[in-house]
């Protein structure tokens, strides 16, 4: 339920209150316990279920006009040529845009951004031209028949990890790209047992199940106050805040004359973090037909090329134990598929860092540039990669070493963060390890290859779990108290995690009233700034800033406000957290079956124990981290994409081919939070919960895999065909 | 030859009767959602590769996506609106609510929907590929695997699909089916 | 997308007056639109007119005199899947049309429409990569390309595709009968004869003649066919293409396999019937020995290529499990 929308999606200024509970004074009154940590249902699910929740495409508009994007069909090279001649006649088409008309763009904010501004191709997949049109069959039509011709230049799109161009990155995180501790040789050649193995994925994609989408609207108020332009954006976002930064300047308007709203979103996973070109499409589009609104939806196709991906990557892990198992030595080198348009790099080598103790470490983040698409975050970019990686090489070293998985884990807990010394705000690795071996039945696993029922090959796997804190800004939050109730206003953003609901317990324990008084006004502009969606840290951060308003309304107004009354608090990181390392921890266990005619895998059970703080809403928690289990077990079963070296592209991108896990596919899943209170994060004392659930679980998977069937997958996805070749 | 580009086309959706004149492109997704305002549809792939946009067209389940609007001329459809209200939910829509069987909420009509005509189908005794002898015409009995295999025409990136299988089961016990 | 004028006609007669003798360029037939649609979105079928079939009454599943079925072309796949009659005597084809798709996909699909299913090789779907079968003589892209699904059987430089279709390998199995209609009258095609290996010209994937209608599918009586099995290897659990699958029926008399249909999907341009390994198994004893030694018969005729090698281990094992499976007696049976 948002306040910016009603059930029919019309927009309005002013909040609107949600449909079916009357605010009830009496609720309001007396002592209550409190609303974090008790379950509560997601107040927009009624919305949901009925359809009637808006999203970005589905905004009433009137008179609206569709814009329909043209992509390269080459890898890179220049267009000599454009024929637009047949486009144009299409009965319908308003405007054909290429790079040779195209409104002019003015602060190259973005690279991946840059769009319609010269002949260059720089991927396979770039927006190169576009055509509005009054109906959306008319544009794809038009579109299709747009020619252009090209001088076609030699292009390269495939990681090789140990070819000549790859670079090492300076700085990943605000951190050093490459650090070493101790003496790594050294410590490799003390190993009594050593692992040396690389680890690699393709490309992945976000697949949500909206696609992207936009309606862009150009007011010029006058021509002689172009200060007075607005930009209307009903878009699909994790937060307003990257598209004022980076969206404003690129299109000449100042951060303030762009008006974002994304009330619903149909996933994001990072996805939708940050504008795409297609937002600079739409926004040019609009520009030329003001102030009529522009549509525009990507189709599925699309979508494997102009909104980003988990880039493919490379991971060199060595591992050198003494005979009882403590580590003498670590090194992973992560080799990353970029960008030449624009380099974004996972720090996938960040958790192996602090995961486990060691004196000796080397860890290296390493880059090749590519004539392919930008990559952008993908739900625990690093993270995922890397403890894959790290994860398997350490079941691998439990292997050699004949020591259990879990106890291998154990024996090289740290102290304190290894990377930098500090002690840990909470760290309850060990906790989670032995609950979740404990409730798995992890003692009922055997040798690999010795359990079987029927054709399958039956075994277990663990691996454990880790995600940062990422909170490191100032934001704000308002509190407003209009028709009875308390609205929360902050630019945060419900990309289906539960943050309409959790923000309103959050903010109904502040002020000391049943979270049913507490509505919140999120996913616009218009609302104070606040991070986006993403870092799992939005409960922690946006929480933080909800109770400080809270706190300042009722210091302001009391406990019997006036109608319209309001506050505004601001908050960052609770003042001396950095003197801490702080980190959400879990353990994942698996069980698959592997069959031995057909080499299908399939997972019987999977299993997440999390040391993760405070848990506002048990149920919604539930939901997420099991959701972050999923998406994982999709990417180490199915998630597999081909690009093609000859022409560039994704050859199998689309839902039919680019497989993400299906009803049949996810077995009963099991949760369990262990209880934690950490200070160090924000008031409530939770911690991330996004994607914890994607972190390891691949590693459990593929380590389950061995133990059924001894053959070691290295590379993500484990298909028949993988398995068959192992 | 027909008149080439425009046909008259009916199409009742959540019990309202609509009549349109449609380019024989539209599919009944589009004609929903662009030409009628219907967005309790949503548009997922376009292609029948994800589930997003199933309705229940004269009692069937469809993706909609796939179906041309001129081709559906005169059907029934019904939407995950067509099924409850916010303040009058269907029993499955309850249920989902009750298992928080949703994140982001967008494959979540199509899955209501699929679920409401695959109980149908349970209940006039269609098989699955997860029964175990199809030959025995055996009624029905929803399993969670039953379960699973019926509704993986609905894709949920953000894996809510053990507490969507738990709320099917839900409606499916009340039902006798399970 | 192509705009196109749409007809429905009211009989097979009025479809065929209006689809002239035109190809397939100017004019295309719908039925349950589940290929064609999408086809049609991705600019690779690009008709002037498009001919509605979907409300012509071909006649539901029908028991025939001699015991088989005669199955309407618009029948729909769920529909087909569910009747008693198919389930009791062919449950082989039941189960592969539960195989496919998806529970919506096959409550539109039609009988007809799921023979003339096109590839799904990802380069046929793009326009923009060349392709033999979208248009003759660009090229075949998949022969160096993205490999896991292509043919291992029966492929040409031209084309490495293989068909999608699940329903059309118990058919093969089954020396079913298509019945259609066209300008020239009518005809029964064998099975066997519909579809077509790619050879020079990928471009057609079946025998069908110009505007020619399909009205029936026949399956003729198979008693022992009570006894088959459809299995289906594929990467995602459910909704998803073969990898393989393998249709069998067995008839086992003491001990002997004295009669045997065997058909593989997913490894060549059509249904592929495995007729080596049947004729080598017919009067072998039922044993794991015997069915490995029938399917390496057959598979001496695999040409893997780089991506799809692991397939032809895929294949015998499965069709040995499958044999297996049915050839056990009720004391073996778990």
């Amino acid at each position: 339920m948002t306040a910016t929308r009603d059930a029919q999606g019309r927009s309005s200024e002013s909040p609107v209150l949600p449909l079916h509970a009357a605010p009830d004074p009496q609720r309001s009154a007396g002592p209550r316990e409190p609303s974090v940590g008790t379950d509560r249902r997601r107040v927009d699910a009624p919305l949901k279920v009925t359809g009637t929740a808006p999203y970005a495409y589905e905004h009433p508009t009137t008179n609206p006009c569709h814009v329909w994007p043209v992509l390269s069909t080459i890898a890179r090279g220049t267009i000599i040529g454009v024929d637009a001649s047949r486009a144009a006649a299409v009965p319908g088409v308003i405007r054909v845009l290429t790079h040779a008309d195209a409104p002019r763009l003015r602060v190259k904010a973005d690279a991946g951004l840059w769009i319609l501004q010269g002949p260059e191709v720089h991927h396979r997949g770039q927006i190169i031209g576009g055509v509005i049109a009054d109906t959306p069959e008319a544009a794809r039509e038009a579109a299709e028949l747009l020619v252009f011709t090209y001088d076609e230049a030699p292009s390269k799109v495939e990681l090789d990890p140990d070819g000549p161009d790859v670079t090492t990155a300076k700085v990943v995180l605000m951190r050093p790209g490459s650090e070493t501790k101790g003496d790594p040789e050294q410590g490799w050649g003390e190993g009594v047992h050593r692992v040396d193995a690389t680890y690699e994925h393709t490309a992945q994609y976000h697949a949500q199940m909206e696609p992207h989408a936009v309606i862009a609207t150009w007011h010029e108020v006058s021509p002689l106050d172009v200060r007075a332009t607005r930009l209307t954006l009903q878009d699909s976002n994790q937060g307003p805040l990257p598209h004022r930064l980076l969206l404003a300047p690129l299109l000449g308007l100042l951060p303030h004359q762009l008006d974002v709203s994304s009330p619903y979103v149909g996933g994001a996973f990072g996805g939708k973090a940050f504008p795409h070109p297609h937002l600079v499409l739409a926004s040019l589009a609009a520009k030329i037909v003001s102030p009529r609104p522009v549509k525009l939806a990507l189709t599925r196709q699309q979508m494997f090329s102009v909104v980003g991906h988990r880039a493919a990557s490379s991971q060199h892990v060595r591992l050198a134990a003494d005979a009882e198992g403590r580590l003498t030595m670590v090194e992973h080198v992560s080799t990353q598929a970029a960008s030449r348009v624009k380099n974004s790099v996972d720090h996938s080598c960040m958790s192996t860092r602090m995961m486990y103790a060691t004196p000796n470490r080397h860890t290296e983040h390493r880059v090749l540039e590519l004539d392919v698409p930008p990559s952008t975050w993908m739900r625990a970019p690093g993270d995922f990669t890397g403890m894959f990686a790290l994860e398997t090489a350490l079941d691998e070293l439990a292997h050699t070493a004949g020591i259990d998985p879990v106890d291998l884990r154990v024996r090289n807990e740290p102290d304190v963060d290894p990377e930098n010394g500090k002690p840990w705000s909470t760290r309850a690795l060990v906790a989670c390890l032995q609950r979740g071996a404990e409730r798995f039945g992890w003692d009922e696993r055997q040798a690999p290859g010795q359990r079987r029922d029927g054709e399958w090959q039956i075994g277990l796997g663990m691996a454990s779990a880790v995600f940062p804190n990422m909170h490191m800004v100032t934001f704000a939050a308002k509190i407003l108290f209009t028709g009875g109730r308390y609205v929360v206003q902050l630019q945060a953003s419900d990309i289906g995690t539960g943050a309409h609901t959790v923000l309103a317990q959050i903010a109904a324990d502040a002020l000391g009233v049943d979270p049913d008084l507490v509505v919140t006004d999120i996913g616009r502009t218009g609302t104070p700034m606040a991070m986006v969606a993403g870092g799992s840290s939005g409960t922690y951060e946006w929480g933080n800033s909800v109770v400080a308003a809270c706190e300042a309304f009722r210091r302001k107004h009391g406990l019997h406000p006036a109608e319209g009354a309001s506050a505004t608090g601001r908050s960052g990181p609770p003042k001396g957290s950095n003197k801490y390392s702080r980190n959400a921890f879990g353990a994942h266990f698996a069980e698959v079956a592997v069959s031995s005619v057909t080499d299908e895998v399939r997972v019987r059970r999977l299993l997440g124990v999390y040391a993760a703080g405070t848990i506002i809403n048990p149920r919604t928690a539930r939901s997420q981290v099991m959701g972050g289990m999923i998406m994982a077990l999709s990417g180490a079963l199915l998630e597999e994409s081909y690009r093609d070296p000859r022409f560039g592209h994704i050859a199998n991108g689309d839902l039919a081919s680019y497989h993400v896990a299906a009803h049949a596919d996810v077995p009963p899943i099991d949760v369990e939070f262990l209880p934690e209170h950490d200070p160090w994060f924000g008031a409530k004392g939770s911690k991330g919960i996004g994607e914890i659930g994607m972190v390891g679980t691949p590693a459990a998977l593929g380590n389950a895999v061995f133990n059924a069937t001894g053959k070691r997958l290295r590379s993500l996805p484990f298909t028949p065909s993988a398995l068959a070749e192992a | 030859m027909p008149d080439q580009h425009s046909h008259p086309t009916t199409l009742t959706v959540n019990g309202e009767r609509h009549d349109l004149v449609l380019d024989p492109r539209v599919s009944v997704l589009d004609a929903l959602r662009d030409r009628l305002g219907v967005t309790s549809v949503k548009k997922g792939c376009d292609h029948g590769q994800c589930g997003a946009c199933t309705v229940i067209a004269d009692g069937r389940r469809i993706v909609s996506c796939l179906a041309l609007a001129v081709s559906y001329d005169g059907a029934e459809v019904t939407t995950a609106a067509g099924l409850g209200s916010v303040g009058a939910l269907g029993a499955l829509q309850e249920a989902f609510v009750d298992r928080d069987a949703l994140q982001c909420g967008y494959c979540t009509p199509g899955q209501v929907c699929s679920a409401e005509a695959m109980l149908a189908e349970a209940e006039a005794g269609m098989p699955s590929h997860v029964t175990a002898d199809v030959a025995a015409l055996d009624p029905v009995r929803l399993s969670p695997e039953e379960v699973r295999e019926r509704m993986s025409g609905n894709l949920c990136r953000c894996g809510a699909y053990p507490n969507i299988v738990d709320a099917i089961l839900d409606v499916a016990g009340e039902r006798g089916l399970a | 997308m192509k705009a196109f004028a749409y007809a429905r006609p009211g009989s097979i007669a009025e479809a065929l007056e209006l689809a002239g003798d035109g190809d397939d360029t100017q004019t295309a037939y719908l039925a349950g639109g589940t290929n064609l649609v999408d086809h049609l979105r991705l600019g690779i079928a690009r008709p002037d007119t498009l001919i509605d079939l979907s409300r012509l009454d071909f006649g539901g599943v029908e028991e025939t005199a001699d015991g088989g079925l005669r199955i309407g072309a618009n029948v729909r796949n769920a529909d087909l899947a569910a009747d008693p009659a198919l389930r009791r005597r062919f449950p082989f084809v039941s189960e592969a049309l539960l195989a496919g798709a998806s529970g919506q996909l096959r409550s539109m699909a039609s009988t007809g429409g799921n023979l003339l299913q096109r590839t799904r090789c990802v380069y046929f779907q793009d326009r923009s990569t060349p392709c033999n079968k979208r248009e003759p003589g660009s090229g075949c892209s998949a022969l160096d390309g993205y490999g896991t699904y292509n043919a291992l059987i029966g492929a040409s430089e031209h084309c490495v595709a293989v068909h999608p279709s699940d329903l059309c390998v118990p058919l093969a199995a089954l020396d079913a009968i298509v019945h259609v209609t066209g300008p020239g009258g009518e005809r029964a095609i064998p099975f066997d004869q519909f579809h077509r290996l790619p050879g020079d010209a990928p471009e057609r994937d079946t025998t069908l003649e110009a505007s020619e209608i399909i009205t029936a599918v026949e399956i003729l009586a198979l008693p022992w066919a009570s006894r088959s099995r459809y299995r289906k290897v594929r990467d995602r659990a459910s909704y998803a293409f073969a990898l393989v699958s393998v249709a069998a029926a067995v008839d086992v008399a003491d001990g002997v396999v004295t009669d045997v249909r065997l058909a593989l999907g997913g490894v060549s341009h059509k249904p592929h019937r495995a007729r080596a390994a049947e004729d080598a198994l017919r009067g072998q004893p039922a044993t794991p020995a015997a069915f490995e030694a029938a399917i390496d018969a057959e598979l001496e005729a695999a040409r893997p290529g780089k991506d799809n090698a692991f397939k032809v281990g895929q294949l015998r094992r499965t069709t040995v499990a499958v044999l297996t499976e049915l050839t056990q007696t009720e004391g073996d049976r778990p």
